[in-house]
């Protein structure tokens, strides 16, 4: 463990702006937890004399064409777009893992099927297949978390079966096997926890993604419905403000949405040079 | 030339599946709708009796193996079903916004590439540059950035503040009337007619959303173009060529990136894929009338037969978009297929 810390430190200490996004996710995550405490107004609460304030010190981000506090609907969505992405990143990889490990394991049929059905996801334009089963299955937050963790499946099983596929020989697999183990017990306890660094990077690359496209699916109308706070959706009724001006409704959420994503993707990164054996020295 | 011929062949083969397998799930996406699907689609306003009517119309009262034969022959007529929100055919619908959309994606892709391609090339020339560190901090902040924010932000900036882009609606100002339709791209329609003042409308409607689709797909390419030009250049062969004392614009042009073009031209699909997608966002900001503003009003509107056919015929697209990249491929490359 000491090593690890000790890799760890290396790792930030040669790259900055590893440190900057670990930063940032800790405060995205507090954020998240603490959001609707620490925010200065109620995001719902509508104030028509204060509609279409620009930036000022008593409200920071200004306030929207309901006179709510863009600054706290900010803070309070983190919630939200954290929770939609993250509850589907966990289900893609939940999922994902287990067809990969056993497609990556066994190899034969279940390979082939596993491989088709994942080549059929990747056939669609991702973003379009999305939109197509939100459609099919109902206009909801839930299903929105479904659609993102379905058309993000393929890549945690093809990662899966690749990192399985290497590893269904190795030394300690056999030697599990020769101690009796069955397969499911390999697969559980000597396979997965061996590829679950490589999986944890995709992880935090997909996260990003992710958080991009369930903006997107509320930007276009789907799932999120007004007047919760998202900032998919308020960049959404942003949009009709900035041909008259009017830029913080939409700039305040669509930057948190644009920090969320990049802190994921550096963080990815970054997770990538910590696990990776051939840069640790 | 046998051999291509055959290995055209097999890859036309390959996209057999995948056709089947976005037809499966295009009829499965149709029948999955919560409830009694003849219900929706029968509209607000039907009765039971017109419930019972569409019921038999889609063939809901069979087995679903016998629906999936109807739901295929059925696009094998181009019938995709009416649109409740226009009434009018989707397939027709779909038809007369294509080329609005695609006008729209081949400009923001070709904008990309001319700038992603030189930028990724120069870059792997001069590692540590600045050259390449614009090219790191682009590629990073691409794939960050929402398109539709990127959108918004592009008319706020040249349409609110500076007054160059005309207003972000539509694809051409009120004030003009479309040129004759022959392609529908209007960009080539202005040109037949010799029309220039339209032309240069189109161009001034189009450059703000292509330039949004543009900033998105330039990530992925500059960072591939990057990825093999330096896996390119460090290459026996091009040392080899060096050694030989090849100038440098032969070595960079003949022998190193005619080899990296390949997997660039590889990471074009999946690029296409993803551009399909923000397309949809971009059409939105902007107040394209392309397929996407059709989906997104069918959406709001729950028209299912109209989404699905979007959904289907985007998938169709990009499954023919895979193909002529992988056919190219082929062509280009004399390795391809050599250990089949």
């Amino acid at each position: 463990m000491t090593r690890f810390l000790k890799h760890f430190r290396y790792v930030m200490g040669e790259n900055p702006v590893t440190v900057i996004a670990f930063s940032l996710f800790l405060l995205i995550v507090f954020l998240a937890l603490f959001g609707p405490w620490l925010a200065p107004y109620d995001p719902l609460a509508t104030d028509a004399a204060l509609n279409l304030k620009p930036p000022s010190w008593a409200h920071p981000f200004g306030t929207d064409h309901l006179g709510r506090d863009v600054f706290s609907r900010v803070i309070v969505a983190t919630r939200l777009d954290m929770g939609i992405a993250l509850s589907a990143v966990i289900l893609s990889f939940g999922i994902g893992s287990a067809l990969g490990c056993a497609a990556g394991f066994w190899g034969g049929w279940t390979d082939r099927i596993v491989g088709r059905f994942t080549d059929t996801i990747m056939a669609f334009p991702l973003f379009v297949l999305a939109m197509g089963i939100v459609a099919a299955m109902g206009n909801t937050v839930a299903n929105i978390i479904y659609a993102t963790a379905i058309i993000n499946l393929p890549f945690y099983a093809r990662v899966a079966r690749a990192e399985a596929g290497i590893r269904r020989n190795a030394g300690y697999v056999s030697a599990a096997r020769l101690c009796g183990s069955s397969d499911a017990r390999i697969l559980a306890t000597q396979i997965f926890p061996n590829i679950l660094p490589p999986m944890m990077v995709q992880l935090s690359l997909n996260m990003g993604w992710a958080i991009l496209n369930a903006a997107g699916l509320s930007f276009i109308g789907l799932g999120v419905r007004p007047p919760a706070a998202e900032w998919g959706i308020m960049v959404a009724e942003g949009a009709t403000y900035i041909v008259s001006g009017e830029w913080w409704l939409a700039l305040f959420p669509g930057a948190a949405l644009m920090l969320a994503v990049f802190c994921f993707n550096l963080m990815g990164d970054g997770l990538r040079d910590l696990v990776d054996p051939q840069r640790r020295t | 030339m046998g051999t291509k011929l055959i290995q055209i062949g097999r890859r036309l083969l390959q996209a057999v599946p995948s056709v089947f397998g976005v037809v499966v799930i295009s009829f499965v996406l149709t029948r999955a709708l919560p409830g009694d699907p003849a219900v929706y689609f029968a509209g607000a306003m039907a009765d039971a009796q017109s419930i019972a009517q569409v019921r038999k119309a889609l063939g809901l009262d069979r087995s679903w193996i016998e629906q999936f034969f109807i739901y295929c022959g059925n696009l094998l007529h181009g019938d995709l079903g009416m649109s409740l929100n226009t009434g009018r055919p989707v397939l027709e619908e779909l038809m007369t916004r294509l080329p609005a959309s695609l006008e729209l994606t081949f400009i923001g892709l070709g904008l990309a590439i001319i700038v992603a391609v030189p930028l990724g090339v120069l870059a792997a020339t001069r590692p540590g540059s600045w050259v390449d560190h614009l090219c790191r901090i682009l590629v990073t902040a691409g794939v960050s950035l929402p398109t539709f924010f990127t959108g918004l932000f592009l008319i706020y900036l040249f349409y609110y503040l500076l007054g160059w882009a005309p207003s972000p609606l539509g694809r051409l100002d009120i004030l003009y009337v479309p040129p004759p339709h022959v392609t529908g791209f209007f960009t080539i329609d202005s040109l037949i007619a010799g029309d220039m003042e339209t032309f240069v409308a189109t161009i001034k409607q189009l450059i703000l959303p292509a330039i949004t689709l543009g900033l998105f797909a330039l990530a992925p390419i500059a960072r591939m173009t990057r990825a093999a030009m330096l896996g390119a250049l460090a290459s026996e062969y091009v040392r080899t060529a060096r050694a030989n004392g090849l100038s440098r614009f032969t070595v960079l042009g003949t022998y190193a990136f005619r080899n990296a073009a390949l997997p660039v031209l590889t990471t074009l699909g999946m690029v296409f894929s993803f551009l399909l997608g923000a397309n949809v966002l971009v059409e939105k900001v902007f107040s394209w009338p392309g397929i996407g503003s059709f989906a997104i009003s069918a959406l709001v509107a729950s028209d299912y037969a109209a989404v699905q056919g979007f959904v289907l015929s985007m998938a169709l697209l990009f499954v023919a978009v895979n193909l002529i990249i992988d056919l190219i491929l082929t062509l280009i490359d004399p390795r391809v297929g050599m250990d089949v």
